[in-house]
Order: C-alpha cells, then structure tokens, then sequence
C-alpha cells in the first residue's frame, strides 16, 4: 500500500472481488448451481450428495422458520421483529397490566440476530461454493465427492477448520457479541433511570461521549481528565518501574558465581504463585491503620501517629505512591523472571569478545547485556503497559479506588479508569457512561499497542524464526 | 550456564585470587538479595502467622482483627477449626476445584488447537484472523463482562458455576499467542515429512505434534487451572453476592471481610482460608516451576 491511488483501486477490486465471482458462478454453473441460488441445497441434491444437500436445505428452512416466527425468549422475540425492535428499542412504556418492553434485550436480540443472519449468508455461499465444486468434479473426474469423503476432509486438508470453529465460536459468543453490544450501549441512555424491563431506553447519538467532554452540569466531564491522567502516570510508573525493578534483580540473582540462584528465584516465583486477592489484601492490613508496619515506622520514629496510607484523605498521592510501591512487590518477580530468560541466552561469544577487547564489566553491562535485554522484552514492555492501563485488580482490592476526592462523581482518588469502569456499570448501573470509558479506554490501548507493536521487529518478522 | 561445573570447584581458590573491591561486592549482593528476600516473604509469613494466631480476650473471645504485632502470641488451629466447620469455606472450595478442572480441560483445547493452526496452517484468512484476536484483546475484559451477564441470563445460566466455566474458557482460542510461539518452534519439516508419508492432517497433531508438546501443553493447562483460584471480578458479577453457596473461594473470602459490612474481626479466619487457597497453588506452581518459567518466557519474550 505504497500510493494511495494504487490502494484505492486495489480496495475496490479486492471488496468488489466476492460479488464478481458470486456472478460467475451463476451464470457458469449447471442448473443445480443455478437452482441452489434460490434453494440451499438443491445443487448438492441434482449432482446425487444427498446428505449434504439436506443439511443445507434445513439451514435454509431453519433460518427462514426463525425469521418468520419470531420465538420469544423472556418475552423478547428475535427473528425479523428483531430488526425492528433494535431501531426502536421497544414501544409499549407499560403500565400495571402489561409490562414495558426489555430495552436491552430487544438490543441484545438485534444484535444476535445480526449474527445469526451473517452466519446463514456465509451458509448460503459456502452451498454455492459446494455445488460448484461438484460440478467442477464432474468436469475433471467424472464424479463428485461422497459425503464419507467430505467427512474424511475435515480431518485431512481442512481439519484446520475442525480445530478452528469450537474456539472461534467462543470468542464470538463470549466476546466479540458481548463488546458489540457494549459498544451500541454507550449510543443509548440506558442508566439508573433506565432500567431495563421497567422503563425503555432510546438511541442518544454521541451525546454520552459529548457528555465526558463538555456536559453542562460538568461533572463527569472534570472527573474524567485527572482519572484519565493518573490511569497514564499510574501505567507508566507501573511499566517501567517493574520493568527495570526486574531487570536489576535479574542481573544481581545471574551474578557469575553467586550461589543459590535457584533458591532466589524460588522465593520471587512464590509470590508469583500467591494469588493476588490473598497477597494484595494481606498488604492492605499490613500497611492499615492496625497493621504492624505502622508499629515498626512509629518505633523508628518515621511516623508520630498511626497513618493510613491508603485511604489518607488529605492528599490522594500518599495512596497512589503506596500502590506504586505495592505494585513493584508484585510485579518485579514476573519481569525478574523473563529478564533472567534473557540473559541465559545472551550468547557467551559475545562476552569473550568484549573480554578479549579489554572492556570493563560496567561497559558489557551497559554495551551488551542491557541491549540484549531491553530488544528481546520489548514486547513484554508494551503488553505490560497495556495490562496496567487496564490492571483491575490491585486497585480494586487495594483501595476500592478510595480515598474519595470532592465531586468524585463516584470515581476515588485512585480509581482508573476501569475500576471506574467497573463502578459505574455493577454498583452505579450507569451502563452508558461505562460503555463509553470502555471505548476510550480500549482507543487508548489500541493507539499504544499499533504505534509502538507495530515497529517492533517481533511483529515484522514474525516468520523470521521458523 | 555452562561454567557450572567450574565455579563449583574453583571457589574456594577464586575467592583467595580475587581482588578486595570484588569480595565487597560480592558480599553486598548476598545481602542485598537476602535483604529483598525478606522484604518479599514478609506479608506472606504475615499471613501464615496470622491463619495460627490463637490470642484470646479478656472475655475469651477470640481476638480476630489484624494487630499491631507481627509475631503471633499464641499459636493453634482454632481459625481452620472456625473455617471448616462455620463457614461456607469447604463448599467454595469444592466449587473451585470444579470449575478450575472444567476450565482448563476446554481452555487447554480450544487454545492450542488455534495456537496451532495459527502457527502451522497456512490458510487465506490467517493474518485477518490474528488482528482481529489482537484487536478483541485490547478492549477491558470487564466492559463486555456486563453484556455477558445478561447474555447468561436470555439463556437462562446466570448464577451458575456452568455460567463461570463458559466464562473463563470460551474465549481461551483468543490467548493463542504463547502457543503459537512454542509451534513456530516446532520444525516445518517434521510435518511436511508426516505428509509425505501419507497422514493426515487430524493424526499429524494427533500423534506427531502432541507428544511433543508437553512443555506447552502443561503451561496452558497450569494457568487455566490456576486462573479461577485466582479471580475474583467475573466470578462476582456472574454468581452474585447474595449466593454464598456458589461462590468460589475468592469470592468468598472476599465477602468474609469486605461484605455489605466490612468485618475486620474475622481476619485470622481469613487468613486460615488464604492458607488453605494458597497452599495447593503454590505447591503446583513450584513443581510445574521449569514449565512456567519457560511458558511465560518464550511467550512474551518472542511475541
């Protein structure tokens, strides 16, 4: 995609490609394929693959069946009034005798049925394809494939498809439908005052994104740039402060000649193996009010008085500083370790050489090792700030997002934006706003991970190691 | 490592041979490993102190809050006693293990059957396939958390641990990427030559790939495994609070403290149940150590 003309035009021919053939086919084809354009499976059925021709009739019966009728799952129908409904999002406001219509669910079932439409398309052109080949067989061999071939394929040339669709229908079930649906929420006013089943939502446009930028009332709107600037500061601090934490504690446990490596290691994987919700709330009481870390840094004199740095009120950076802090003692141990892996394989020729060249060990360190290091974890570094941008867990369990700040407008000192995330949506039911701060927070993510992903020569070279 | 065999002999007159500023630093990064070492087993020694502290009050009620001094008075089981027999503690744990063995025996399938093909099959719609997994993976988990809840519920599967496994491994094909990297390892020619051979691609895995594959396979499966005693925001949305008999030992212990009131007093019994979470985690995680460590390495080193 060198010149934007020459991409332009190749655009075109390659989204214009699918249609081109799709004509030929019906005008090449036999009068099964021909037929097959109207009635799924009648191609299969003209060249004697009867099995196949069934199961295809019956999709096409199926999906025509469910477009028809409608069934109604908790009194939502799907099907074509599906369609319907997701521009409406529902008409009957209810009263005592009947009640309103789902808003929600009549989004949810328009989406699914969006699915299950591009899923008969991709149905009904693969049966197409199939009796296309079968008259292409005919042609060069004479005779078409039996259904026991066709099975047999599955698990020959085309098992990658067997392998594939289980976890592919996973991810559209569990994720991709779920995040689309997330997405067209936050283009909806669907929040406290909206419940869904009670009262009906509507289409808004961008007015919830307009609302995190300029809302007149403005609350959202000052909240969301200093959460959006601590989310940053806390990511970058989190980053590179356990990245290099990690590569130094690296460094002093792969010191020639020290022994008990393996026991060292052992200790930082133990807290690896911890999991989080015990190791991260065993730190909240230890550092709390009541804990015995007051005791010790009242002994010593730091502290007059007890002080709770997590929830301290009066200035939010005590507990944002405590998280850093906290967050090094969880996260170095995992950079410690992929640092270690690289410097294993840092070839010992390399070493010799420098040796041989009179450097001293402060110029390997600076001239070797740390290159060697910093160039192979670099994708580590970029998974890792995305992680933290989107790392939930040890501030939910740390802080709670807490302390609360004036006008929070239920985002805490030390909330990030997905924790704020999480509030708005479970505890809030503020559905909308938290679709939105999901959008731009994966923007964010998006935005870091292609600028700097996309460079690295991991991603470039991705064949390069085969 | 390959001068193993030659530091062990030769210490003793190395250390004589080397110079003072070398001994010092030597003997500084003893200490400061030790000094770290100790720094990183504190709260965890903290915790496991506090599961056996049995102090008692005047009125000889158990003293349950966190206090003031590190080293426990008095030691005895009576928190695990508490635990086992008033808490919901043994059923979380029995839910876990249950959701845990279900998750990962589908996750360890779905995930490396696309880090294979992914790898291996050089079909038409493989790069497309790996930007759109790569762009799934940069939304929040959480933010379409709410939509499958809902989802679960149109289906009629919220609030249950069936619900959870689904959760935890549907979307396990997208997680492909360490997998990946341990088959681009795996030499081209080992397959082309199977092919040559006459066998089919579905034996191929079978019976030439998957033998070779215990590092990978042990890996996927170990986090899988562990990801569940570990997690505590799905399983909260998807089981709800109010049903204490279903949750999972996060989750349970979560409430024990942290509920609709916070609870400060039953502290030493949380402490018993982190114990008792811990314990088998850690004691997996050491023995499958060398298959973590290389797991994690290749995967995010390589990219």
């Amino acid at each position: 995609m060198d010149k934007n003309n020459n991409g332009i035009a190749r655009f075109l021919k390659k989204i214009s490609k699918p249609f081109i053939r799709f004509y030929n086919r019906f005008m090449d084809g036999s009068l099964g394929t021909k037929m097959s354009h109207f009635v799924m499976g009648s191609g299969n059925v003209y060249h004697g693959q009867i099995i196949k021709g069934l199961i295809y009739f019956t999709i096409q019966a199926g999906y025509a069946l469910f477009m028809i009728t409608c069934p109604k799952v908790n009194n939502t129908p799907l099907g074509y009034k599906a369609f319907i409904n997701l521009i409406t999002l529902g008409t009957e406001e209810g009263d005592i005798f009947t009640p309103a219509d789902n808003s929600m669910l009549m989004l949810l079932f328009g989406v699914v049925t969006i699915g299950i439409t591009l899923m008969y398309l991709f149905a009904y052109n693969s049966n197409i394809k199939s009796s296309y080949k079968a008259d292409q067989d005919i042609k060069n061999y004479g005779k078409v494939t039996s259904f026991k071939q066709d099975a047999k394929e599955m698990l020959g040339n085309r098992f990658y498809i067997t392998m594939l669709t289980p976890a592919a229908l996973g991810a559209v079930v569990f994720t991709l439908l779920p995040t689309i649906f997330m997405i067209l929420i936050s283009f909806t006013n669907y929040d406290k005052e909206h419940q869904a089943g009670l009262k009906l939502f509507d289409w808004v446009g961008f007015n919830n994104f307009t609302a995190f930028f300029t809302n007149p009332t403005g609350e959202i709107a000052a909240r969301f740039l200093p959460v959006l600037a601590w989310t940053l500061i806390w990511a970058f601090f989190a980053t590179f402060l356990n990245y290099y934490g990690g590569i130094l504690l690296a460094l002093l446990i792969n010191r020639k000649g020290l022994k008990g490596k393996k026991i060292f290691r052992a200790i930082f994987v133990l807290t690896i193996a911890i999991p989080q919700f015990v190791s991260l709330l065993a730190m909240r009481n230890l550092i709390g009010e009541y804990g015995p870390m007051q005791k010790i840094l009242m002994d010593i004199g730091i502290l007059s008085e007890p002080m709770s740095f997590l929830a301290n009120a009066t200035n939010v950076w005590t507990a944002r500083i405590a998280i850093i802090l906290i967050n090094l003692w969880v996260g170095i141990p995992y950079s410690m370790l992929l640092a270690s892996g690289a410097i294993m394989n840092i070839p010992e020729s390399l070493y010799e050489a420098a040796r041989i060249d009179g450097a001293k060990k402060f110029t390997i360190l600076r001239k070797i090792t740390m290159p060697y290091i910093v160039f192979i974890t670099t994708p580590y570094l970029i998974s890792s700030f995305v992680g933290n941008i989107t790392s939930f867990n040890i501030i939910y369990l740390l802080t709670n997002g807490n302390p609360k700040v004036t006008g929070g407008y239920i985002a805490g000192g030390t909330d990030l934006l997905v924790t704020w995330l999480y509030k708005l949506t479970i505890d809030e039911q503020q559905y909308n706003l938290g679709a939105v701060i999901g959008i731009l927070t994966f923007l964010i993510t998006s935005i870091v991970t292609l600028v700097t992903y996309r460079r690295s020569k991991s991603y470039k070279e991705e064949d390069a190691f085969q | 490592m390959s001068d193993k065999t030659n530091t062990k002999t030769d210490t003793k007159t190395k250390f004589f041979n080397q110079t003072r500023s070398e001994k010092i630093s030597k003997v500084g990064a003893y200490i400061l490993l030790i000094v770290l070492s100790i720094i990183w087993l504190y709260p965890i020694l903290w915790i496991v102190l506090n599961a056996f502290r049995t102090e008692f009050n005047a009125d000889g009620t158990m003293v349950g809050t966190v206090v003031s001094h590190y080293w426990p008075k008095q030691f005895g089981l009576d928190n695990f006693k508490i635990l086992f027999a008033n808490t919901y503690f043994p059923v979380w744990f029995r839910n876990t293990l249950f959701v845990a063995i279900f998750s990962c025996i589908l996750s360890t399938m779905l995930n490396l059957s696309v880090a294979y093909v992914m790898s291996k099959v050089k079909f038409k719609m493989r790069k497309p396939f790996m930007n759109i997994a790569i762009v799934m993976g940069l939304f929040p988990g959480f933010m379409s958390m709410i939509a499958i809840y809902y989802i679960l519920k149109a289906l009629g599967l919220t609030q249950t641990l069936t619900a959870l496994i689904l959760c935890y491994s549907a979307g396990a094909g997208l997680g492909f990427y360490v997998g990946k990297g341990f088959f681009d390892t795996v030499p081209q020619a080992l397959i082309e030559a199977a092919r040559i051979d006459g066998a089919g691609e579905a034996r191929i895995f079978g019976s030439i790939i998957l033998p070779i594959s215990k590092p990978i396979i042990v890996y996927t499966a170990l986090m899988s495994f562990t990801a569940p005693w570990m997690d505590f925001i799905f399983a909260r949305v998807i089981l709800g609070e109010q049903n204490t008999h279903l949750h999972t030992v996060a989750v349970g212990l979560y409430y024990m403290m942290y509920g609709q009131i916070v609870d400060t007093s039953r502290f030493t019994v949380f402490a018993a149940g982190c114990v008792c979470v811990a314990l088998p985690i850690v004691a997996l995680f050491m023995y499958l150590q060398k298959y973590y460590i290389e797991g994690s390495t290749a995967g995010s080193v390589k990219g």
